[in-house]
């Protein structure tokens, strides 16, 4: 399907309301057979729909504190809390040699919640709006962005007690902190296309979600969060370096708990990572989503 | 000019359902299923300024036409060609949100529909006024009724300067005094060169409103003309 928008030099009726500023170009559209939309006219689509961006992840934002009694302040407790239970019962019970272990684990839980609550919640996303696509015209790709952005303004929100956390805890708080948002950028837009794909196909097949729902489970044993990869075999190290979270994980933690710059080589593949996910998410959206409509 | 423009077009809908994943790799595209054609062959066109009607039976494809001309399936064969801003009023409920009020609704609803929050905020006042819903505007749209939510959705759809605006049988639950101020309304905006492409199973309206119509058959075009004749074709001594 493709889509032509052509400003020409019409001059549009008045409008019934009267008062209103006529629309200065007119609007055409083309739809032919046989055609997938193209990622430029998605993101133009996208921009002119801003204003849907921004109250789909308003509403996003709110139905999520409005669940429970707590509220907003959950999303800022909940690391507190998970914090004062890895101090009481990790620290003690698995000895692995890091400093400040709740540190550790909650400058990489965080990124992994925000990974897989979104990747989870866009699945949820293209369905709950498929009422929607059903009856207005509207960039499909809009939901799962909105999910991602939503999924990140709550990240941002967590990292504050994480930073209480250092300041309590004394974990000195270094320059390399500053380099904490690129990593989230690159976290993100891997994200971003791991949730175009899963979303695409949850459309059409009921059990993708349950599917990934167990994948997800088995992944966070095979990804180092709340152990060191250095407790990892050697010989089994080789297996690990294929998940890509692997590297996801370094890049946020190093700037938090150790208070360094993340590795070269792990920004290296992490940024090669978003980027392979950004094109694969996309190309398996443009084309599933041409056939949508009899699943929504 | 023509507003609306379809030239041949076909929509195709897999029959039958592959539902899981798992079946999906075992099957490995052994036999593709069988497709249902719910449109075939349509060519038409609907000038500017016209109000246009399309009648039939249940299932004939009159709801996925409209559709397909507001973008929102895409054709399986042919091309479809729209000039002009949309506003597409299909099915109740359109993009509104129980849990907002109908102020909010309204700007969300704009939102879907392309409308910045400024623009809506000044067509915010003549679409509570139309729709002689005041007093109620600022309760949760989950507390109104089916009528009250058409009221809005037509109120929306025809203020917010739209060029194309898509009905698919809105008027039919709204009282007696609404559906003559809404033909009212329909007769000036299509007067200013807007067009109206409007679904009904109601011909008296179809009749009243529509200069010109089209019968669909079994997802094929029957006939099309002056709203007159066709509505004789399709129910003679009506």
């Amino acid at each position: 399907m493709t889509e032509v928008h052509v400003g020409r030099g019409f001059s549009p009726p008045t409008p019934v309301g009267g008062g209103l500023k006529p629309r200065p170009t007119l609007d055409e559209r083309r739809y032919v057979a046989g055609e997938t939309t193209t990622l430029a006219r998605e993101l133009r689509d996208i921009a002119r729909s801003a204003h849907l961006l921004r109250n789909l992840v308003h509403r996003d934002i709110t139905i999520r504190y409005k669940r429970s009694v707590l509220g907003f302040f959950w999303t800022m407790l909940h690391p507190l809390l998970l914090a004062l239970i890895l101090m009481m019962v990790f620290s003690s019970v698995f000895r692995f040699a890091v400093p400040r272990y709740e540190l550790y684990v909650l400058a990489a839980l965080l990124p992994w919640n925000f990974f897989s609550q979104t990747t989870v919640g866009s699945m949820a996303s293209l369905a709950w709006n498929g009422a929607l696509m059903k009856r207005v015209r509207v960039p499909k790709s809009i939901f799962t962005l909105s999910t991602v952005v939503a999924g990140v303004a709550n990240l941002l929100l967590a990292y504050i007690p994480l930073l209480l956390i250092m300041l309590f805890r004394g974990a000195p708080i270094r320059p390399a902190l500053a380099f904490l948002p690129v990593s989230l950028l690159l976290l993100a837009l891997f994200t971003y296309g791991v949730s175009l794909t899963l979303s695409a196909l949850a459309v059409y097949f009921v059990d993708v979600r349950e599917m990934y729902n167990v994948a997800l489970t088995a992944l966070l044993y095979f990804t180092p969060v709340i152990y060191p990869i250095e407790v990892v075999p050697e010989r089994f190290r080789q297996l690990f370096a294929l998940n890509p979270l692997l590297y996801f994980i370094e890049i946020v933690r190093a700037p938090v708990h150790d208070g360094v710059l993340p590795s070269a080589h792990a920004l290296t593949v992490a940024t090669a990572c978003a980027l392979v996910a950004v094109v694969i998410g996309w190309t398996v959206f443009r084309r599933l989503s041409r056939g949508f409509y009899p699943y929504l | 000019m023509n507003r609306v423009e379809l030239h041949g077009v076909s929509v195709r809908y897999p029959s039958q359902r592959i539902p899981t994943l798992k079946e999906w790799v075992v099957r490995a595209r052994a036999a593709r299923p069988d497709a249902v054609d719910a449109l075939r062959d349509i060519t038409l066109s609907v000038e500017a300024g016209e109000a246009f009607g399309i009648i039939g039976s249940n299932g004939a494809g009159k709801s996925t036409l409209l559709r397909v001309i507001g973008g929102i399936i895409p054709p399986s064969r042919g091309e479809v060609v729209t000039r002009g801003a949309l506003a597409p009023v299909i099915e109740l409920g359109t993009g509104f949100d129980g849990e907002l009020s109908g102020r909010e609704n309204v700007f969300f609803n704009g939102s879907l529909l392309g409308r910045s929050r400024a623009f809506m905020k000044r067509c915010e006042e003549e679409i509570v006024d139309f729709s002689g819903l005041a007093p109620h505007i600022d309760a949760p749209l989950r507390t109104y009724s089916t009528g009250m939510i058409a009221r809005l959705a037509f109120a929306i759809a025809t203020t917010i300067d739209a060029e194309i605006v898509l009905l698919d049988e809105v008027l039919a639950v709204g009282d007696a005094a609404f559906r003559e101020k809404c033909s009212e309304r329909i007769r000036a905006f299509h007067s200013n060169g807007a067009t109206i492409v409007f679904v009904s199973h109601d011909l008296d309206s179809v009749r009243d409103l529509c200069s010109r119509a089209a019968w669909l058959e079994k997802g094929e075009l029957r006939a099309i003309g002056p709203a007159e004749e066709v509505i004789a074709a399709y129910a003679p001594g009506s």
